[in-house]
Order: structure tokens, then C-alpha cells, then sequence
């Protein structure tokens, strides 16, 4: 890996605290902001495009903060794990860990102005895109207070002002919605794209080609990003797709396949393909990564991949560990101080779900809102048409 | 032994509407098992007894979400039960391929709620296949199975009860069970009617529901509503996992001196419009009861031919016990469910007008 610090301004007034052992005063970890250049592990492959370059440009303030966002996302999925087991959080639970590189890679690459828009997978999306812990855990557990007001739960976070579009549970319906979302974006031309996020699962429905082909007919500023984890539920790749390299079906749409578990990989191709997206139309982004959990919390996770693939995969690949090899060899922060971080998201997530748990279920006039706009003044019917019949706000 | 019924009942087996020998298991023991062990045993019998039969469709290789499709891969190969990639319309599309060449296709969607990307499979070529060609051509060897029904849990996309979508498209079938032993019997009537039928199988009972069900191949007749409980003052009529609710509303009724008689409709498209009039006839009054919303639910198209056949016999207003006219809610689902509470309210009401 190539290294070029330009010039090191750590904290100069700490520096003896490195080498004592047992300090009082805790070290501030680096916030350098200045430009390092990182190789990526694993090249790109692309198809009708020129791949980016493999050197990253980031910096020690970018990865700890990856580190940091990565943990913390790690953490909540965890914890909702335990909720779904203790009947806290109820229906279904879609896992993130083990993708949470594609999150915060994609966030470092765009703005908020970027649309967003996912599958039901959602739960770290939302929280890359500046969700608060608290507001997905009340949402899980489907409380007033919740991101979609308890009315969504964990398969449809959204949140507007950072154009998250959202969490859906049909697969593969967000693709044609996600491109009518860039087409909108071409109108306004305010220079903002749409990343629409499908699974390999979705990456078989006819809905795609038929998004991909409007797409790239009215060159729309779409990067259809195909989070690959290899498994659509208990189905692998290799038994559902004849051809499973993703990033190629769009054929006359250009591809690009990248390390989905290396953060800055991702980074740079998020950065690459809006910059595409801008001047030439669609393109496709493969992310190859993993799923430690199983498709939901319903499903072990274990019968149709075994359990020295998923451990493997972990000792290997895991994006949370590679970056903390990669602020270790770099120095930016001390195995300690990265204990110590993970010690304070541990607190931070636990004191989210104490919250969450404290917050009240919506109130039952609920069931009824937000189905038309206000003052449509529409009658519904409970049983009976004699009791419950409520005009709908 | 089993073979040996196998092929007298694929003799039965093309014979419209069950008519004909058919025997009663309504009193038969057999092993107590649970729906998606019934369902099993179905398609076991159902392959073994047809070799150009297939089951296909998301993850039915290992068994299924709902293991209904346990065992089945292995027995008879991957050739026969294998999975499908992520795509509703293109699995239905191929079953009605593959039933217009005299196969039986056996397709499973994974949750009802997935099932409308092939709504115009469904619609458009398979109810109208036998139809348009003349009767040249047919996919009736296909059968579509979706567990649908609330779970108490699923919120919108794995609660969702289509049926009244289905029911309104001549040409296809559509059919629920209750219970275990129902379930088996229907379902291999199902897949052996030779017309398109589409199997709602509620997911709530998959384990829930426990029955003594015969072990051998049997077939319960389509279109023939069955009485489950005889009364005199009201007559209730549903379907799936509903009926228990029901079921239990009815004993609570009994209780304040209402004698009510519950109808299991089990085939909703053509469904038995005798057995049901027959039963107003007597009693006066009607109650239907479904989870799917109330406005244009299959209760609608109940309520408007019972009154055209019995106007001067009604004592009393059909009543329609459903769901809120809502998409189906996360949290608020127990206000959102036909309750048995809700149900005994409209008995009472009824029974007093």
C-alpha cells in the first residue's frame, strides 16, 4: 500500500501521553485532515467504461470516521437482533452486518442532496444518511417516535430531508421508482443523482431491464448499485442468475464491479459513477459483499451456506476490521483508542435502545391517517358499517 | 397401497367438480399433523403420483420458508423441485408454459403479497387460455400456492389477503383451506383440476393448527361449501384461518342463547351458492367474515346474491365482519383484524334488528 502523508499535525500538545501506559488523559485520536492516497485491495472491473483509479484520496479524519460510522452500524444491527429475539421488535428483520462498507463508502462519495433509495436492507442506510440511532430503534419496535412514526417499521425507514427514499419491501419495486426519482432530478438539474440500491435476488426481475432500458434511453442520472451478497434469501447466485456478473446485464449500460467490503473502494466508485451519471446516463455499480446474519431474522442463515463460509468471510473480509488494520498501520489511532471508540458506540447504541424503549406506540387514530392526502373527507368502513366508520383525515 | 389409490384417484381426478365416488374423511383417524406437514404430504402424493408433475418456485429446494416443501427435492430429484430466481411473473409465466403441455406445474409463490407482478400472468393468460384457443389449448395442470393471512406480526407485506382480486376472473380457481386435513384433500384436488387454481394457504395455521390427518391419498371435492357447525338463528360463512375466530365467536353467541350455523366456503371462485342459500333459508340472517378489507372484499359478492336469492327470507341486513379499509397496519393490526369480539357484536346486532 503506497502512503504519502503530506504533513502530520497530530495533536502536538499529547504527544507524550503516547508513549505513557496507563494515562489519565485520553488521547484525542487523529482528526488530520490532510490528503493520504490508500491503494485499493482489489482492482475494478468494468464493462464499457474506463475503471477509476485504484488510489483513494481520504484522509485519517475520513477512516476513523468509516471506522466509527461502521461500528456504530455494527452495533445497532446487534442489538437488533437481540430486540427481534426478545419479541421487542416484531415482524420482519432485515440484517445489514457485513455490508456496512457500502454504506458508509457511498455517503463519502455524494451529498445529501444525492437521493437515496433502497430495499427493505435498510436499517444502516438510514443511518449513513444522518438517522438517528434512537429514531431506528423506535422505528423497529414501531413507536411514535420512530423515523416513519412507528407506521413503517424496519423495512421502511425514510427520511426526507436527506432524500432517503426509502426502505421497500417488494424486491425490485424501487428500481423503476428509483429512476422515476433521477428522471425528476434531470428536470430540476440541480447536478444531484440517484443511487438506486437492488439485491442480486432483485438483480432477476423484469422490472430492472425495463428501469435500465428508459434509463439509459433518456440518459437519466441513475447509478443502479447491485449489492451483491451472493444469496437472494436461501437461493446463490450461481443457481439463480445465468450470468451472476451483475454489473454486465445492463449490456448497453456501462458496469463496474467493486470490493463492496472495502469502504474506499466503494468510495471511489460511488464518486466515479455520480460523476458518470452526471454526463453520460446510467451505469451500474456491483458491490460484491456479504451478509453475516441470514436473509431476515426468520432465517438462520445456515442451511443453505455453511458456517466456515460465513467465518471466513468474517476473518477475511470483514470491512470494519480492514480498516482498523488500516488506522493501526497507518497510526492514526492506537489499538486502544479504537477499543475505547467501541466502548462509547457500545454505550451510545445501548442508551438509543433504552430510549426507544421508553417511547409510546402511536395512538390508535393512526390507523387511519396519511392513507389520502388531508381533507379528502373519504368514509372508511370498520366492521360492521355501523361502528368504527371514521372520515378519514 | 398408496399407488394403488394414486391411480383411482387420478381417474377421479378429471372429473368436473368431484362428482362421483368420493369418500368421506371428515370421520377418518390418521397421524396428527400441523398445515405445512398436510401440505407436505400433498405434494409428496401429488408428484409420486404423476410423474410429469413439478413443484417450483423461491427456495422451495431446502424445504421452503414454511418447509410445506420438505423433502420433496430429495426425493425426487432436482429436476422435478428446483428453485426459480426472484421473479413472480416469469415463475407463473413458466408453470402456465409448461401446464399448456400437459404438465402439471405446481408453482409456490412466496407470500401472497409477491403474488401481483404475475396478476397479469394470471388474468390475462391463464384464465383465458382454454377460452381464446377454442379450447385447443389449456394450462389447467397449474396450481398456485401462496400462504396468505395475517401472522400477527407480518405488517403490510406478509399479511395481505388477495383472494377478492383473484375471485373476480373467470377461467381460474380459487380455493382455501382451514385446517390440516382439509388442506391435504383440497390441494390434491387442486392440482389435479384440470383448470388453473390458485391455493391460499393461511400461514397463520402452518404450525398453529394441529389435525389427525389421513395418511393416504385423498381428495376433498372443489365448489362444495361444507356446514361445520349446524344452527338455527344465523348462518356465518368464511374462509381460512378466519373460521377459528369464528368459530370461537359462535360458542360465545351460544352462550347468550344464539344458535349460529358456520359455513367453510373452501372454494371461493366457483363458489357454492346452494349450500349457502340453503342455509339462509333457514336461518334468515347472514354474517360473512373475512381479513381482507371490507370495500369490494369476496363478502360483497356473498352479501349481493344471497339477497337476490333470499330477499323475502332475510329477517335482518347481510353483515360483513372484515378488515378496515386500510393497508394492512404494523402495530395496529389487532384493531385492524375481524375480531371475535367485533364478530359477536354484528351476531347480536343481527340477531336483534
Amino acid at each position: 500500500m503506497a502512503i504519502s502523508r503530506l504533513s502530520s499535525r497530530s495533536n502536538t500538545f499529547l504527544k507524550p501521553a503516547i508513549t505513557a501506559l496507563h494515562s489519565p488523559i485520553r488521547r484525542h485520536v487523529s482528526t488530520d485532515t490532510s490528503p493520504i492516497t490508500i491503494e485499493t485491495a482489489v482492482p475494478f472491473t468494468s464493462h464499457l467504461c474506463e475503471s477509476p483509479s485504484r488510489s483513494v484520496e481520504t484522509s485519517s479524519e475520513e477512516i476513523l470516521a468509516f471506522f466509527r460510522d461502521m461500528a456504530r452500524m455494527r452495533r445497532m444491527e446487534i442489538a437488533a437482533d437481540s430486540l427481534y429475539k426478545a419479541k421487542l421488535i416484531r415482524g420482519f428483520c432485515h440484517l445489514y452486518d457485513g455490508q456496512e462498507a457500502l454504506a458508509v463508502g457511498m455517503e463519502a462519495a455524494i451529498t445529501k442532496k444525492d437521493a437515496i433509495i433502497t430495499s427493505y436492507r435498510d436499517h444502516c442506510t438510514f443511518i449513513g444518511r444522518g438517522g438517528k440511532l434512537v429514531d431506528a430503534f423506535s422505528e423497529l419496535m414501531g413507536r411514535k417516535t420512530g423515523c416513519s412514526h412507528g407506521k413503517g417499521g424496519s423495512m421502511h425507514f425514510y427520511k426526507k430531508d436527506a432524500s432517503f427514499y426509502g426502505g421497500h419491501g417488494i424486491v425490485g419495486a424501487q428500481i423503476p421508482l428509483g429512476c422515476g426519482l433521477a428522471f425528476a432530478q434531470k428536470y430540476k438539474k440541480d447536478e444531484a443523482v440517484t443511487f438506486v440500491l437492488y439485491g442480486d435476488g432483485a438483480a432477476n426481475q423484469g422490472q430492472l431491464f425495463e428501469a435500465l432500458n428508459i434509463a439509459a434511453l433518456w440518459d437519466l442520472p441513475a447509478i443502479l448499485v447491485c449489492e451483491n451478497n451472493h444469496y437472494g434469501m436461501g437461493t446463490a447466485t450461481w443457481r439463480s442468475a445465468k450470468s451472476p456478473a451483475y454489473f454486465k446485464r445492463g449490456d448497453y449500460v456501462p458496469g463496474l464491479k467493486v470490493d463492496g467490503m472495502d469502504a474506499l473502494a466503494v468510495k471511489q466508485a460511488c464518486k466515479f459513477a455520480k460523476e458518470h451519471a452526471l454526463k453520460n446516463g446510467p451505469i451500474i455499480l456491483e458491490m460484491d459483499t456479504y451478509r453475516y446474519h441470514g436473509h431476515s431474522m426468520s432465517d438462520p442463515g445456515s442451511t443453505y451456506r455453511t458456517r466456515d463460509e460465513i467465518s471466513g468471510v468474517r476473518q477475511v473480509r470483514d470491512p470494519i476490521e480492514r480498516v482498523r488494520k488500516l488506522l493501526l498501520s497507518h497510526d492514526i489511532a492506537t489499538e486502544k483508542e479504537l477499543k475505547d471508540m467501541e466502548k462509547e458506540i457500545r454505550k451510545e447504541v445501548d442508551d438509543a435502545v433504552a430510549q426507544a424503549k421508553e417511547s409510546p406506540v402511536p395512538d390508535s387514530s393512526e390507523l387511519f391517517t396519511n392513507m389520502y392526502v388531508k381533507d379528502c373527507g373519504v368514509e372508511s368502513f370498520g366492521a360492521d358499517r355501523k361502528d368504527l366508520k371514521v372520515t378519514l383525515p | 397401497m398408496a399407488a394403488l389409490l394414486g391411480r383411482s384417484c387420478r381417474k377421479l381426478g378429471f372429473l368436473s367438480s368431484g362428482h362421483g365416488a368420493r369418500r368421506s374423511v371428515s370421520t377418518e383417524t390418521g397421524k396428527s399433523l400441523n398445515l405445512y406437514s398436510a401440505i407436505n404430504q400433498a405434494l409428496h402424493i401429488a408428484l409420486d403420483s404423476d410423474p410429469r408433475s413439478y413443484v417450483f418456485g423461491e427456495d422451495v429446494g431446502f424445504g421452503g420458508v414454511f418447509r410445506c416443501t420438505t423433502g420433496l427435492a430429495e426425493r425426487f430429484g432436482k429436476n422435478r423441485v428446483f428453485n426459480t430466481p426472484l421473479c413472480e411473473q416469469g415463475i407463473v409465466g413458466f408453470g402456465i408454459g409448461l401446464a399448456a403441455m400437459g404438465n402439471r406445474a405446481i408453482v409456490e409463490i412466496q407470500f401472497a403479497d409477491y403474488i401481483y407482478p404475475a396478476f397479469d400472468q394470471i388474468v390475462n393468460e391463464a384464465a383465458k387460455f382454454r377460452y381464446r384457443s377454442g379450447n385447443q389449448f389449456n394450462c389447467g395442470g397449474l396450481t398456485i400456492r401462496a400462504p396468505y393471512g395475517a401472522v400477527g406480526h407480518g405488517g403490510h407485506y406478509h399479511s395481505q389477503s388477495p383472494e377478492a382480486f383473484f375471485c373476480h376472473v373467470p377461467g381460474i380457481k380459487v380455493v382455501i383451506p382451514r385446517s390440516p386435513r382439509e388442506a391435504k384433500g383440497l390441494l390434491l384436488s387442486c392440482i389435479r383440476d384440470p383448470n388453473p387454481v390458485v391455493f391460499f394457504e393461511p400461514k397463520w395455521l402452518y404450525r398453529q393448527a394441529v389435525e389427525e390427518v389421513p395418511e393416504h391419498d385423498y381428495m376433498i371435492p372443489l365448489s362444495e361449501a361444507e356446514v361445520i357447525r349446524e344452527g338455527n338463528d344465523i348462518t356465518l360463512v368464511g374462509w381460512g384461518a378466519q373460521l377459528t375466530i369464528m368459530e370461537q365467536a359462535c360458542l360465545e353467541a351460544e352462550k347468550e342463547g344464539i344458535s349460529c350455523e358456520l359455513i367453510d366456503l373452501k372454494t371461493l371462485l366457483p363458489w357454492d351458492k346452494e349450500t349457502v342459500e340453503a342455509s339462509v333459508k333457514k336461518t334468515g340472517r347472514l354474517l360473512i367474515s373475512h381479513e381482507a378489507p371490507i370495500t369490494g372484499g369476496f363478502g360483497a359478492e356473498i352479501s349481493a346474491t344471497i339477497l337476490e336469492r333470499c330477499f323475502l327470507k332475510l329477517e335482518a341486513p347481510v353483515t360483513r365482519v372484515c378488515g378496515l379499509d386500510t393497508p394492512f397496519p404494523l402495530v395496529f393490526e389487532p384493531f385492524y383484524m375481524p375480531t371475535k369480539n367485533k364478530i359477536l357484536d354484528a351476531i347480536k346486532t343481527t340477531v336483534n334488528y
